[in-house]
């Protein structure tokens, strides 16, 4: 350890503020649990993971409707490969596919415009899941499509915007989160805008970080250091990577491409103009219009705390399914899938102390 | 007509496979120096000792990667089996499956890979076979390996012998065939280019075989990673490990591609690595004749087996905090937040 990262440690260590801090990234609670921050904090710090967890956060109802879109013959799901296990409420996408499904994982949703153009006898649907960060690029490849005249590629988007989530967890009077950490990579595209807002209006310190186990605990100290002298600001940790005004080549794409709708997340429930969907003028790229697709109901899975573990009402471990009928091999519910899920990172990077309980 | 492409009939037991089999099989392995009489089976003679046997499959995709291909995979992927087992590898088998339509011109090429490798490890490849599958029924080319080898008078591998106090030890950086291949598949480029780490490491056999019985278990980190690879260890020996996440080689260029994709190369496959438990007394000779030999020169010390927690692997991370490691669960994705 350098002596930097040393102090930093020692620091954080003898803090005596009692306070609850959420990491609203699933790429952070990962990182925490990876680095095992939560080992070196004093119990009167606790931090609780948020809903950002783009997998996770997908309603019941959508999954549902996806799964099922997947089984028509004619159709390719294009997707990313976090989504193929999540469990829907009659199997996972990657049982769909063992049963005859086409479902491709691409890591670029740019790959769907090959895909279509080698199977022009096949509707090929992407499934735009995911927030700021990974919307851009499906823009890209709507208006892309629409440029080579793709008439077999359509765009089923689940996208969610990070800011309106952030919101309804302040208005939430159940919840008492002290601080944000706010994430780096959608903060890369949506710049710092959102959060000066957001922590003017609620009076709630916010810090966007990056994900070594440094930055996070240098944005932990900056959200104890405001806590301390009553500020309430928007600051940036992360300032090697993040503009303060964000890409705004992406998020004109955005613009573009998306018009904001309402949106139904688990564990959240229906949050206005939280959700991106296509524009009218690109509606014939719409998976949505093109195959009637209504969402089911959102009604979670009978048991799973997912919704409560999102919203940080409750941590993974006090799951009653945690790690006994839920886990990643087999898992009830999204947060134990996702590579961004607190359950699966609260399971796979286990602290010592919990252990030997 | 010259073909450019397999097709069916060179399945078919005719004068086709014939052609194939001795225009690029027989050919490429004419240095083995085993007469291929082309006989149902190959006759051999092994020194005294216990004979090792070991069998692998190959189905990777893509067939030609940075730092090698499907056929010295082929070859080094049961190779290192036998090693790992304390074994000098000394013969392979192998059978092909070829999908209906693969190019002939990269038949040759895995083939004069896998000839070049096995010459490298100092295997013969005795005895083959063909199989030709309409196009569909496999992807272009899947390989089956089998080895035999034999254990020389002291050494003893296996996790039964593993013990508290051991140290553990690997050969050299972790993740880096995994990343490679992510990368070749998904078409990722990375500013400083990564490449697999696929190698016959019969080197590591011969520098360990001096220190005997003193060396207690030896396994190839392949797929699931370290971190899996520990987890067996840990559960076969009944004994639980300590290890320390700094102490752990990974290349810069991993670790940050790891980074941005939101992966952990503790959970990525090689293909030319090795873990070592060894006694601690010698643990310093050992890292110092694994530095000596190319494939080892990355090795490093990176923790201790422990009595408790019994088959549970604990790493203390850069902030000094405990966690367990588990071992992979499921499919390792990368991340989309």
């Amino acid at each position: 350890m350098d002596s930097i990262l040393e102090q930093l440690v020692e620091l954080i260590k003898a803090e005596t503020i009692k306070c609850n801090i959420m990491e609203v990234c699933g790429t952070h609670t990962m990182a925490i649990a990876k680095s095992g921050i939560r080992g070196i904090l004093p119990p009167n710090i606790r931090l609780l993971s948020g809903p950002g967890c783009p997998v996770c956060v997908t309603s019941q109802g959508d999954l549902d409707a996806i799964i099922s879109l997947s089984e028509q013959t004619d159709i390719t799901l294009v997707t990313f490969g976090d989504m193929l296990r999540v469990p829907g409420s009659h199997g996972s996408l990657q049982e769909a596919r063992s049963r005859g499904a086409d479902v491709k994982v691409v890591y670029s949703p740019l790959e769907t415009l090959e895909i279509a153009r080698q199977r022009p006898d096949r509707q090929v649907i992407f499934l735009g899941i995911g927030f700021e960060t990974t919307a851009p690029a499906v823009a890209v490849t709507v208006q892309r499509a629409h440029q080579l005249g793709l008439k077999n590629l359509s765009v089923y988007s689940l996208h969610k915007l990070v800011p309106p989530a952030l919101q309804a967890i302040f208005a939430d009077p159940e919840l008492q989160v002290d601080g944000l950490i706010c994430p780096g990579h959608v903060t890369v595209v949506i710049g710092m805008e959102p959060y000066e807002n957001l922590a003017a209006h609620y009076h709630k310190p916010m810090v966007v970080t990056g994900f070594e186990a440094e930055d996070i605990l240098e944005g932990i100290g900056m959200l104890i250091r405001q806590l301390k002298t009553g500020t309430a600001k928007a600051e940036l940790q992360y300032k090697r990577v993040v503009r303060a005004q964000g890409n705004l080549a992406a998020r004109q794409v955005l613009e573009q491409v998306f018009t904001p709708v309402d949106a139904a997340w688990r564990g959240l429930g229906i949050i206005p103009d939280s959700g991106l969907d296509l524009k009218p003028q690109y509606a014939s790229y719409n998976a949505r219009e093109r195959f009637h697709i209504e969402p089911g109901n959102i009604d979670e899975i009978p048991g799973c705390s997912c919704g409560a573990i999102l919203s940080g009402k409750l941590e993974p471990e006090q799951c009653p399914l945690f790690g006994k009928v839920c886990t990643p091999t087999e898992p009830v519910g999204p947060c134990m899938v996702s590579q961004e899920g607190a359950c699966a990172a609260f399971y796979r990077y286990q602290p010592l102390r919990r252990a030997q309980l | 007509m010259k073909l450019s492409h397999i097709i069916m009939a060179h399945g078919s037991g005719g004068l086709l496979s014939q052609r194939l089999i001795e225009e690029y099989f027989v050919r490429a392995f004419a240095e083995h120096q085993v007469p291929w009489e082309l006989n149902d089976g190959t006759v051999l003679d092994l020194p005294p000792g216990k004979a090792v046997m070991s069998t692998d499959s190959f189905v990777i995709s893509p067939l030609f990667f940075p730092g090698g291909d499907i056929g010295k995979l082929a070859v080094s992927g049961t190779v290192n089996d036998l090693v790992a087992c304390g074994a000098q590898p000394l013969y392979l088998s192998t059978a092909f499956i070829l999908e209906e339509g693969f190019s002939l011109d990269s038949l040759r090429e895995i083939v004069k890979s896998m000839a070049h490798t096995a010459q490298q490890a100092g295997v013969k490849l005795v005895t083959g076979d063909t199989k030709v599958v309409e196009r569909g029924s496999a992807d272009q080319v899947f390989i089956n390996t089998t080895g035999i080898g034999v254990i020389p008078p002291g050494i003893d591998y296996r996790p039964g012998r593993i013990k508290p106090g051991d140290r553990i030890l690997v050969s050299g950086t972790i993740g880096d065939h995994g990343l490679t291949i992510l990368a070749q598949r998904e078409g990722l480029r990375f500013s400083t280019p990564v490449v697999s780490d696929c190698a016959p490491l019969h080197e590591i056999g011969q520098a360990l075989q001096p220190f005997g019985e003193q060396v207690h278990c030896m396994r190839d980190p392949t797929r699931g990673g370290l971190a899996t690879v520990l987890n067996e260890l840990a559960a076969q020996a009944g004994l639980g490990m300590y290890i320390d996440e700094e102490k752990i080689p990974v290349l810069n260029a991993v670790r940050g591609a790891c980074e941005m994709l939101g992966m952990d190369p503790l959970y990525m496959a090689n293909e030319g690595k090795m873990v070592i438990a060894c006694a601690p007394q010698v643990s310093q000779q050992v890292l110092a004749a694994l530095h000596k030999v190319p494939v080892g020169q990355n090795a490093a010390d990176i923790g201790e087996v422990v009595g408790q927690p019994q088959g549970m692997v604990l790493i203390k991370t850069v902030l000094g905090s405990e966690r367990i490691l588990a071992a992979l669960e499921g499919e390792h994705v990368p991340r989309i937040c």
